[in-house]
């Protein structure tokens, strides 16, 4: 395999996002084209993730990374950093498309929900995301099948906890804590810190 | 709610599966729970890994569409809500253009929104228009400067002149009836540190006459490039450039 030779050094620097994002800020276009190549892979793919649909992801998208552009000034490193503001907005604006279509037409679920795992077998070229999906694999398979199966369909689906209890049969509060134990659980094996 | 399930809906909340009542309750409890904010922060960068591992490769027309629309989109100024800035500053009015502003902030008491967009909007295009005006006393400053040297050279149907002043480390550059890029491009700026492309910024694809400070100081630069670029600019050129001048002697 090629790209294990990448294992442990980059085949390039991780651009500075956080002091691209400042630039940004100032009206730097061109800090906004670089942080535009940095994110957006991982942008479209939360969004399409949850929205599923390709027309209506790039849409989205669009309207995320233009949000990260109005809003740059009003950026606060010490809330988080630059990646996750970012990632947050995007799964914000693809969960209130998915919920202002569901208040347009209130579909049957269910059935379509449980068949369907998160997209992961996209044909990826990057050996980042392709490292990182691994990862993220390994450590969902540290979870219960209930902490997986809601956490998976609350962030990839972009349902309400209201909505997984619905989809498991389960009652809320345990829908409520398995979201919290997974969390934790995905958050230790990941070895995040905030 | 109790305390504790309100505790027990930080998972909830970071992966943006509460209801729009249950966020809000939520997010007043989080106000004075350090801990359960902690924890958030903890859950929105784990959620991030979540995204990461979801990665999918655009379209290369989102890009050019996105960059595209930067150009028309105005950013909001940094710093605190608007209109807790328009309630301090109405008291204070003094002289004509006090006054007008007093006015301006009565009508927007009485007509909302609108009228504090458009006070937001006239802010806005005073800090524009300051830093126009420090771009401009640069570019004086550099064409004026007692070492300033410079060179010409054909470029896109039009001519272009590099000024350099050793003594201020800036150049800048100016164009005289270059043709315009087609539409989503852009000429960016380079300069060439021993065979090394940096960026020094882009002109502005609007206008066939211009004077540019290039960006950042010359820091030794053996020459500068122009490129033709997507909208918003490159890291590193992309396409042969239209032209390579050296420095003025």
């Amino acid at each position: 395999m090629r790209e294990a030779v990448y294992i442990g050094t980059k085949p390039a620097p991780e651009p500075d996002l956080q002091r691209l994002l400042h630039e940004v800020a100032l009206g730097d276009q061109e800090a906004f084209a670089a942080v535009y190549d940095a994110v957006v892979r991982s942008v479209l793919g939360v969004v399409r993730a949850v929205l599923r649909d390709q027309a209506q992801s790039e849409e989205v998208a669009q309207e995320v990374l233009v949000e990260v552009w109005r809003t740059a000034p009003r950026y606060r490193p010490e809330r988080g950093t630059a990646l996750n503001w970012i990632l947050t907005l995007a799964h914000r604006r693809a969960v209130d498309r998915v919920r202002s279509a569901e208040a347009a037409a209130a579909r049957d679920h269910r059935a379509a929900l449980l068949d369907r795992t998160p997209e992961y077998d996209q044909v990826t070229e990057q050996v980042e995301t392709r490292l990182e999906q691994e990862q993220v694999r390994r450590c969902l398979r540290t979870l219960t099948d209930l902490q997986r199966q809601s956490v998976t369909l609350a962030y990839y689906r972009g349902l309400t906890y209201r909505q997984v209890a619905e989809a498991l049969a389960l009652p809320l509060g345990t829908v409520k804590t398995r979201l919290r134990d997974g969390l934790i659980r995905l958050r230790d094996c990941l070895g995040v810190t905030a | 709610m109790t305390t504790t399930d309100l505790h027990a809906l930080t998972g909830a909340y970071a992966l943006h599966a509460l209801p729009d009542d249950e966020r809000a309750a939520f997010e007043r409890h989080l106000a004075g729970c350090s801990s359960c904010a902690r924890e958030v922060a903890e859950f929105t960068a784990t959620a991030a890994r979540l995204a990461l591992a979801a990665s999918v490769p655009p379209r290369p027309a989102l890009r050019e569409r996105v960059l595209h629309r930067i150009g028309t989109v105005r950013q909001l100024p940094p710093g605190a809500a608007p209109l807790h800035r328009v309630r301090r500053a109405a008291p204070r009015g003094r002289g004509a253009a006090r006054w007008a502003l007093a006015a301006c902030l009565a009508a927007a008491v009485g007509l909302g929104g609108t009228a504090v967009w458009q006070y937001e909007r006239a802010r806005d295009a005073r800090h524009d228009a300051a830093r126009a005006e420090r771009q401009a006393e640069e570019v004086a400053g550099v064409l004026a400067a007692p070492d300033a040297r410079s060179r010409s050279v054909r470029v896109a149907g039009g001519a272009g002149t590099l000024v350099v002043s050793a003594s201020r480390d800036r150049a800048v550059f100016m164009a005289s009836g270059m043709v315009r890029p087609p539409s989503g491009r852009v000429y960016q700026l380079w300069f060439d540190d021993g065979g090394t492309m940096r960026s020094a910024g882009l002109m502005d694809p609007g206008r066939t006459t211009q004077a540019v400070l290039m960006r950042g100081a010359v820091d030794g630069a053996s020459g500068v490039g122009i490129t033709v670029e997507p909208a918003g600019g490159s890291r590193q050129p992309t396409t042969t450039p239209v032209a390579l001048l050296g420095m003025p002697a």
